[in-house]
């Protein structure tokens, strides 16, 4: 090996000490950007008439998002009310049974993967199975695709939460004679409970910004919601054809928007991380 | 220790309670549902492709032309916008993520660390939607007028830059993936990075070597493996990240060499038409193109998933 000079071997360890501080600096400076201009061209749209009135047709300025907040709304606490349960259950299942066998491992790996197929291809899916199968497009298919999306979220980091429960505590509560259920919901869950809470606002976080799996499930409309069982407004989509759109009063709308989608699901995601802080305590 | 988690009782001990039963088989069934749901995706995109299947054959894979009027079918751009777009966005995001978690575990205190791996951490947390907002809007023009020009100067010659400055394109859609999946790669990569033991990378250090020749000869050699598995992560959700790409690739349907041209990805074709389309063909084209995706993804996944796992195993844990 060729011994280099002392000073090349400084220039090239300081050079790669300024590269790496210019990369970090340049990962903040995008995020930073980003909010910045949500912000910016988001906050002139926010009035009451944004949260209270429905979109304008075409070319008329004001209007609002109301019907499309009350669809994402409910659209997403249904599917938490869906995905969420049996997440929890699959992870149950995943830390309490199926740690060393088969199903276990393979449910896990079905768990992985899934979490990284693309929404898109899930909104596919429940368009084949709940929409071409119904002849229309509902607010309830939509929900549906955002629960498919949650679960395996759920179940994984259930799973993880449940595991760092210490076994002496599950071994106590088995030792005095307390069914498997109960231990499980009454002692386990209790320990764990931040960890679960924090698995469970992240699936929100997630699915509460998803727009491809809606475009084709709830798809859109300028109208109140008659229930769900029709297209349903919902905030994400409004987003993308008022983006699309080339009338500048309904591009403003969607910036308008972009920030109520953004801020939720920041506040969320930092919620996130103040509940987990407690898990350490 | 081993008794602990099956909690199954010893042979000759009481059958198991009824509530047991009915407790393990109710959970195991929503763990089954994970896997059924996984299974049902590739048997309705199979099923609901079948007229495009038998229509267009093996052909709609490396055809470019894609007519709704005529009825011909071809999958070609698509695939080549999601190939290209996403190598941009790798050869970016790799590199880049490497040095910031370098910088995350080697170089800033242990408080500043913090802090810039939260807000990067923040950044994967920002909607697609945004990303795609930001990109046309923002970030589009901005390279259309600084950045796009620049280059023109210096490398116009190539066939890569060829064509006018316009902003949208294969190249801003590759820029705006880099950094939507910068976060879960440069994540991965900084556990990797904790994970070397300490005294391996002290024993490098006391014998003289700088924080780069540790880095590149110690910790890079030891989590080598790891490193890779981050970079499969990054690409299985670069492959079919959707609405950003949707927003500022330019949506059309040709082959072209130039990454300033406007192209189209299979994600994007899908957010952009699937709503339009109302020819039974069409429609079925656009699932089969669905089910190349999902192919797709479905390679890297499993590929990742097996590769950390052996990893995870091999380390014993921790990652």
């Amino acid at each position: 090996m060729i011994a280099r000079s002392r000073a090349g071997r400084r220039g090239a360890d300081v050079a790669i000490k300024v590269l790496s501080s210019l990369a970090a600096l340049a990962g903040i400076a995008a995020l930073a950007w980003i909010l910045w201009e949500v912000l910016r061209r988001g906050a002139g749209a926010i009035t009451w008439e944004f949260f209270t009135a429905l979109p304008r047709p075409p070319g008329e300025a004001g209007g609002g998002v109301a019907n499309a907040i009350v669809g994402t709304l409910l659209m997403t606490s249904l599917a938490t009310c869906m995905g969420v349960p049996a997440g929890i259950m699959a992870g149950v299942y995943l830390n309490e049974f199926g740690q060393k066998t088969r199903l276990g491992a393979a449910v896990r790996f079905s768990a992985n993967v899934m979490m990284g197929i693309p929404s898109i291809v899930v909104g596919l899916f429940v368009y084949t199975l709940l929409v071409v199968t119904t002849g229309h497009f509902s607010g309830y298919a939509g929900a549906a695709a955002l629960a498919v999306i949650m679960m395996p979220i759920v179940a994984r980091t259930t799973e993880d939460m449940l595991g760092l429960v210490p076994n002496e505590l599950r071994e106590s509560a088995l030792a005095l004679g307390s069914p498997r259920w109960k231990a499980t919901f009454g002692v386990i869950f209790r320990a764990a409970r931040s960890g679960l809470l924090t698995g469970v606002i992240l699936a929100v976080a997630r699915v509460s910004g998803e727009t491809a799996p809606l475009l084709f499930t709830a798809l859109s409309s300028p109208y109140w919601m008659d229930g769900l069982g029709g297209p349903t407004a919902n905030l994400t989509v409004l987003i993308f054809n008022f983006a699309m759109s080339p009338y500048a009063a309904w591009q403003e709308i969607a910036w308008g928007a972009s920030l109520v989608i953004m801020a939720a699901v920041l506040t969320l995601t930092i919620l996130t991380r103040a509940v987990f802080r407690e898990v350490g305590k | 220790m081993e008794t602990a988690p099956s909690g199954r009782p010893s042979p000759g001990h009481a059958r198991p309670r009824r509530d047991e039963t009915i407790f393990r088989i109710a959970t195991a069934s929503f763990a089954v549902l994970v896997f059924v749901l996984m299974g049902g995706i590739l048997v309705e995109l199979v099923r609901h492709s079948g007229l495009s299947i038998r229509t267009s054959g093996l052909a709609f894979l490396v055809r470019e032309v894609w007519n709704p009027v005529t009825g011909e079918f071809g999958a070609l751009s698509s695939i080549y916008g999601t190939l290209v777009s996403t190598a941009i966005a790798m050869a970016m995001a790799v590199p880049l993520s490497l040095v910031i978690a370098l910088f995350l575990v080697e170089l800033a205190p242990p408080a500043l660390s913090r802090i810039v791996g939260y807000a990067i951490e923040l950044l994967a947390a920002i909607p697609s939607i945004i990303f795609g907002m930001w990109g046309l809007f923002v970030f589009a023009p901005f390279m259309a007028v600084h950045v796009q020009p620049l280059v023109k100067k210096t490398l116009g010659f190539l066939p890569l830059f060829e064509g006018p400055p316009m902003g949208v394109g294969m190249l801003t859609a590759g820029i705006i993936l880099a950094l939507m999946i910068l976060p879960f790669v440069s994540a991965v990569m900084r556990d990797v990075f904790r994970m070397v033991p300490p005294v391996v990378k002290e024993s490098a250090y006391g014998m003289g070597a700088t924080t780069w020749e540790v880095t590149r000869k110690v910790t890079v050699r030891y989590g080598a493996r790891g490193l890779l598995g981050a970079s499969f992560l990054g690409l299985g959700r670069a492959v079919g990240e959707t609405m950003a790409v949707t927003f500022v690739i330019g949506n059309d349907h040709t082959v072209s060499a130039s990454l300033f041209s406007a192209g189209n990805s299979i994600a994007s074709t899908l957010a952009n038409e699937f709503t339009e389309a109302s020819e039974p063909l069409y429609l079925s084209s656009l699932v089969e193109l669905g089910l190349v995706l999902f192919g797709l993804t479905m390679i890297v996944q499993v590929a990742a998933q097996l590769w950390l796992a052996r990893l995870r195993r091999g380390a014993g844990g921790g990652l």
